[in-house]
């Protein structure tokens, strides 16, 4: 008897892989597009919606923890209802934890739409998973910086892929209770003899290598670091190193947001990178903490909302685009999420008046200082060369760094 | 007769044809194993030699050894996964210390109300969430804590978040998966046994060894099992109470966050492999007769 049910079930794994391989056949001729790789990014063709129609009643989106409130963090802080009443367009929101995350949830097929960074929108872009979009439907795209259009990280060939939505910077935020000296350097985080060694916290992603980067710019300058995401091996090793003596003094990496919110709150982070909207949430409860754009600049974001390619609620994610740049919601947002607003006229719309200076919203040279995240590629961008670490290898060292 | 139901009919179409009744019957729950189960392990398998495009992130269907190769060249995997064996056997010897001793009083000392009560007791953990758990334990490691609030009266303070907290929580997790059978191998132990070895003089360390231990030890293999394949898999406790990476995290991180589903697929074998391999020897023990 177990023989024969052992038979069976080798037929069964015989059938599976029979069918597995022979489906495989038609596609592995794609595996070679890695000379397109080098040569500049060209978008699989999507189409792009000609007109809005009525909506769906329904919208899934991806967003970054904060651009989608409903009034349910505070009562005050609601765009979303008055949207879903407007449009009728249901809203579901799907926080995701990092960029990573998102574009595998995208791949997924189930969303809209994303609030997409720009180490996300490329690769959604290569991998046809985002549809350009047709910014004349749109209206208040033309009331967007131009600084922020038709950019490397959310256009391919002249077209856009997105609708900017706003941009900041990583901060670096500390308890005042403890550190008692308000740090002005991402040193704080990398000193190797710190005092708060097993209560610093850093971000758990592959693209905080950056961060590590960037430090190195301006404290090594032979190393000629030029841009964080574009490293080549001694540069990279340089940073990687950094960040395995680091690893020493981490006591907890963070990517859920509301895990450093609960870390801040109970004393077991003192120290880290962060987001202002996790120092706002944290004031909200009443915890102390103090944040500062160190001297050495910062990575940081711009965000761009994009269309699913194979969206199931293109109108509402087309409505939704343009309600959530409309000077009013623009402003909401970028308050509550603390960044710079996309659109030039939301600052007239914050209520705290000084918003806008005080995020340099208008400040392009500013700007000029934050390393924007984008997507690690082989080719390097200037003289040097196909010789730089792509994102996989990005990837790999992350883990090593961790062990 | 055309009156009769379908079932009916069906009925008589099977009667006396035995092995068309047993593969009607076996149909449903073989498919279910073959397609959900191994089918999936299969896929699993297949998917471990394909590649990722660096730049899209997309899937590429060619086969290659690349990925075992990453795996086995990498030391950083070769730590990783012997600390997953490594927390895997800890966690197991540490719930068979706890438990042998419950479950000993449970089965042979406890009147019959209070084993009631501690059968409960063991079982009641079962009933909460599994995240509301691990994050109990994340708020009594932490900092300001209860576990640091108590023990600052003495100068101490808690082991924090890491490997200890990880060995802490996992022990305690699985506990009632290893008291239940070894409760139930105990309870299958006649207690004449015990007399006997004491009517022939055996003292009780020695019937202890010689009679109960080899009776209950299929027991504890198949408690064993349990400990350690659900410490092997786990991935969120290392995450919540420590930074430390299991095998877990690293196939959540290339599946969730990197999206290299070959290179996690890869990786994932290796508790496939070491489970079989778990497997063959408890079998060897005698621990699937006493499930």
């Amino acid at each position: 008897m177990t023989k024969r049910v052992l038979m069976a079930v080798a037929v069964t794994v015989a059938l599976f892989v029979a069918a597995g391989c022979g489906g495989d056949d038609s596609s592995s001729s794609s595996g070679t597009t890695s000379g397109g790789k080098s040569a500049g990014l060209k978008p699989p063709k999507v189409a792009m919606a000609n007109s809005v129609g009525q909506g769906e009643g329904k919208l899934n989106v991806i967003v970054w923890a904060g651009y989608a409130e409903d009034g349910s963090e505070d009562k005050s802080v609601d765009w979303v209802t008055p949207f879903e009443k407007s449009t009728g367009c249901q809203v579901d929101a799907k926080t995701g934890n990092t960029s990573d995350e998102m574009v595998t949830l995208m791949r997924t097929g189930r969303y809209d739409g994303v609030s997409a960074s720009g180490d996300a929108t490329l690769r959604l872009i290569a991998g046809g998973d985002a549809a350009p979009v047709n910014t004349k439907l749109v209206p208040n795209y033309g009331d967007i910086y131009a600084g922020l259009k038709n950019q490397y990280w959310n256009s391919a060939a002249g077209q856009m892929y997105g609708i900017p939505h706003g941009r900041g910077a990583n901060i670096l935020m500390w308890n005042p209770k403890v550190v008692k000296q308000a740090p002005t350097s991402w040193g704080a985080v990398f000193d190797k003899n710190s005092p708060y060694k097993g209560k610093i916290t850093a971000y758990d992603s592959p693209i905080y290598i950056a961060d590590a980067a960037l430090y190195l710019q301006k404290h090594n300058p032979e190393l000629k670091i030029t841009n964080p995401y574009e490293l080549d091996q001694k540069q990279f090793d340089a940073a990687i190193n950094l960040l395995k003596t680091q690893r020493g003094n981490v006591g907890q990496y963070w990517s859920d947001y509301t895990k450093e919110q609960q870390a801040f709150a109970q004393g077991d982070s003192v120290v880290g990178t962060s987001w202002q909207v996790i120092a706002n949430l944290l004031d909200a409860d009443k915890v102390k903490v103090a944040t500062t754009l160190p001297s050495e600049g910062s990575t940081g974001w711009s965000d761009t909302w994009m269309i699913a390619a194979k969206a199931k609620h293109p109108n509402c994610m087309y409505k939704w685009m343009n309600w959530i740049v409309s000077p009013k919601t623009n402003a909401a947002v970028a308050e509550w999420f603390g960044q710079a607003p996309s659109n030039a006229k939301a600052c007239d719309y914050t209520s705290d008046k000084g918003f806008c200076d005080t995020f340099h919203a208008a400040d392009q040279a500013y700007f000029d200082k934050v390393k924007y995240w984008t997507t690690p590629r082989k080719d390097c961008g200037d003289a040097r060369g196909a010789v730089c670490k792509d994102y996989s290898a990005w990837v790999q060292a992350w883990t090593e760094i961790k062990g | 007769m055309s009156r009769r139901s379908a079932g009916a009919r069906l009925a008589d179409r099977l009667h006396g044809r035995r092995r068309v009744q047993v593969g009607l019957l076996l149909s449903g729950p073989l498919a279910w194993l073959g397609v959900a189960y191994l089918g999936s392990l299969v896929v699993l398998f297949v998917a471990a030699f394909w590649q990722l495009d660096d730049f899209s992130g997309k899937v590429v269907h060619s086969y290659s050894l690349d990925n075992f190769r990453t795996l086995w060249d990498t030391p950083v995997y070769r730590t990783i996964v012997l600390r997953t064996v490594g927390i895997a056997a800890l966690v197991t010897i540490t719930d068979i210390l706890l438990a042998l001793p419950l479950a000993f009083y449970m089965a042979k000392i406890a009147s019959r109300r209070v084993r009631g009560i501690l059968v409960v007791a063991v079982l009641m953990p079962l009933w909460a969430s599994y995240l509301v758990k691990v994050y109990a334990w994340r708020t009594m490691l932490s900092n300001d804590g209860i576990i640091n609030w108590a023990l600052a009266p003495f100068g101490l303070s808690g082991p924090g978040y890491g490997f200890v907290a990880t060995w802490i929580v996992f022990s305690y997790l699985w506990l009632p998966y290893m008291i239940l059978p070894v409760y139930a191998g105990f309870e299958r132990i006649s207690n004449s046994l015990v007399d006997a070895s004491g009517d022939l003089g055996g003292r009780p360390a020695t019937t202890f060894m010689r009679v109960v231990a080899p009776l209950v030890a299929p027991a504890v293999v198949a408690g064993s099992i349990f400990t350690f394949s659900l410490t092997l898999g786990d991935y969120i406790t290392p995450q919540l109470v420590s930074s430390s990476q299991f095998i877990g995290n690293v196939v959540y991180a290339n599946v969730g966050v990197a999206n290299n589903l070959p290179l996690a697929a890869a990786f994932a074998t290796v508790p496939v492999v070491v489970m079989v391999a778990y497997l063959l020897i408890a079998r060897r023990l005698g621990a699937f007769e006493s499930l």
